[in-house]
């Protein structure tokens, strides 16, 4: 029970509350650059959606099993050069931004071959955004978020699973969705609407997300009332 | 192919005719999350200016080795090597500071601006003109993040770098230093750039 409460707080909180673009300003680039027509923004959405969900699972796995001090894979590497005793302290966690953004690249890459393969109609469809995906900082972004919370929490219970992660990148991919395809509703008005001309592109968009930004505040406090609502009481009072 | 600028052009070029933020519209990310206060804003140009020359120097001078399809990910593994040397530097010896500006340090790595240079400057020039090009494009970064924080950090707080420079009784706008204010303050400034440049 107590695990389901917390996969619907963390996905609400990446989809909604914290959404990575009107919150965390991850991934303005195609936020900006690809919100001109509906279609267009919600493939770019679904791609990203995709790339990150593989992103989170191949970061997760290589923090816990690799980059994590006394991680599985590196105890046994290092076991053949120094004692089992130093081999469990290894930790590279330093290497973590080399690491990822490999894997990051290595992923889109592998991807755009298969499903240009396999998936033909699904690769007109989005296939010519993801090249551009490498170089999206939501990815890498939600990466960081997990390793933060696989490697920086004082206590290892606390450590997020594999369920955890996905969750949290599924719904931040979600979330980027709705903003974007949200934002190009809106362009394709704007573009019958009469903008003084220093503002028309980029800077009446910034103002446009703004006003979403101010939009989406509104949604502060939704994943602490709902942890309230959903944690049972007596449970609240061991805690306290 | 097209003449090249020369070191001097590059130089100019990067901190107005060419300003990354208002020009170009690159890098947005850090610099909207960064710019609530002038001390996050300098720290994060001093950042970019590090990684911007050192990988814009490593490019150039293994242009002649790159390989047209794989470039791309040697330029992002060259960044991400000195964004990590920036991060522990800045951990160690700036701690609140590296704590203040969290995952916004490793987002260096995928920072457009960054990229584009090493792509465009770096991998058909030679050293002197990609580290002058990479100190004018950073300063042109700087100019940006200054304006943006300074505005938000007046209006948000009524003082700049921690000091009080509006009068007690200013009502903070705390919007402008919310994410909001960030959209809504680079809108604004970058239609005025618009306009200021379309008047000359």
């Amino acid at each position: 029970m107590n695990y389901i409460v917390d996969i619907l707080l963390i996905a609400i909180s990446a989809a909604l509350v914290n959404n990575f673009v009107l919150y965390y300003f991850v991934g303005i680039c195609p936020f900006i650059g690809v919100s001109r027509r509906v279609d267009m923004a919600f493939g770019m959405g679904c791609a990203v959606t995709f790339v990150i969900s593989i992103a989170a699972i191949l970061s997760w796995s290589i923090t816990v099993f690799v980059l994590a001090p006394g991680a599985l894979v590196t105890k046994w590497a290092a076991g053949f050069f120094v004692s089992a005793q130093e081999a469990a302290q290894i930790d590279l966690t330093i290497l973590c931004y080399l690491v990822y953004i490999f894997a990051i690249a290595s992923a889109v890459q592998f991807v755009e071959m298969y499903v240009r393969k396999f998936f033909p109609p699904l690769y007109k469809s989005f296939g010519v955004f993801l090249p551009l995906i490498t170089t999206n900082c939501a990815i890498l972004f939600a990466c960081l978020t997990i390793m933060s919370k696989v490697v920086g929490v004082d206590n290892p219970a606390d450590a997020w699973d594999l369920g955890r992660s996905l969750t949290l990148a599924v719904f931040g991919g979600v979330g980027f969705t709705i903003a974007i395809v949200i934002m190009a509703g809106i362009r394709e008005e704007l573009d019958l609407c009469d903008i003084p001309k220093p503002f028309k592109g980029p800077a009446i968009t910034m103002i446009v997300a703004g006003i979403l930004a101010m939009a989406f505040m509104g949604f502060t406090g939704v994943d602490s009332g709902l942890k309230n609502a959903l944690t049972p009481p007596a449970q609240e009072d061991v805690q306290k | 192919m097209a003449e090249q600028p020369t070191a001097s052009e590059r130089f100019i070029q990067g901190i107005l005719p060419e300003n990354p933020v208002y020009r170009q519209v690159l890098g947005l990310c850090p610099t909207l999350a960064v710019t609530n206060g002038m001390k996050p804003a300098m720290t994060m140009a001093g950042a970019v200016l590090f990684v911007l020359v050192c990988s814009n120097i490593i490019t150039s001078l293994i242009r002649g080795l790159l390989k047209p399809h794989l470039r791309i990910i040697v330029f992002t593994l060259t960044i991400a090597t000195f964004v990590t040397i920036a991060d522990r530097f800045l951990a160690a010896f700036m701690y609140d500071m590296s704590k203040a500006l969290g995952p916004y340090i490793p987002l260096i790595i995928v920072n457009c601006i960054i990229i584009c240079r090493c792509e465009v400057c770096a991998s058909k020039q030679g050293v002197f003109t990609a580290a002058s090009d990479a100190v004018g494009q950073s300063l042109g970064y700087a100019l940006a993040l200054s304006s943006i924080a300074i505005v938000r950090e007046v209006l948000g707080t009524g003082m700049i770098f921690g000091y009080r420079v509006l009068p007690e009784a200013w009502p903070d706008w705390s919007i402008m230093i919310l994410p909001p204010g960030a959209f809504l303050t680079l809108g604004l400034l970058m239609g005025t750039v618009n306009w200021f440049s379309e008047r000359k």
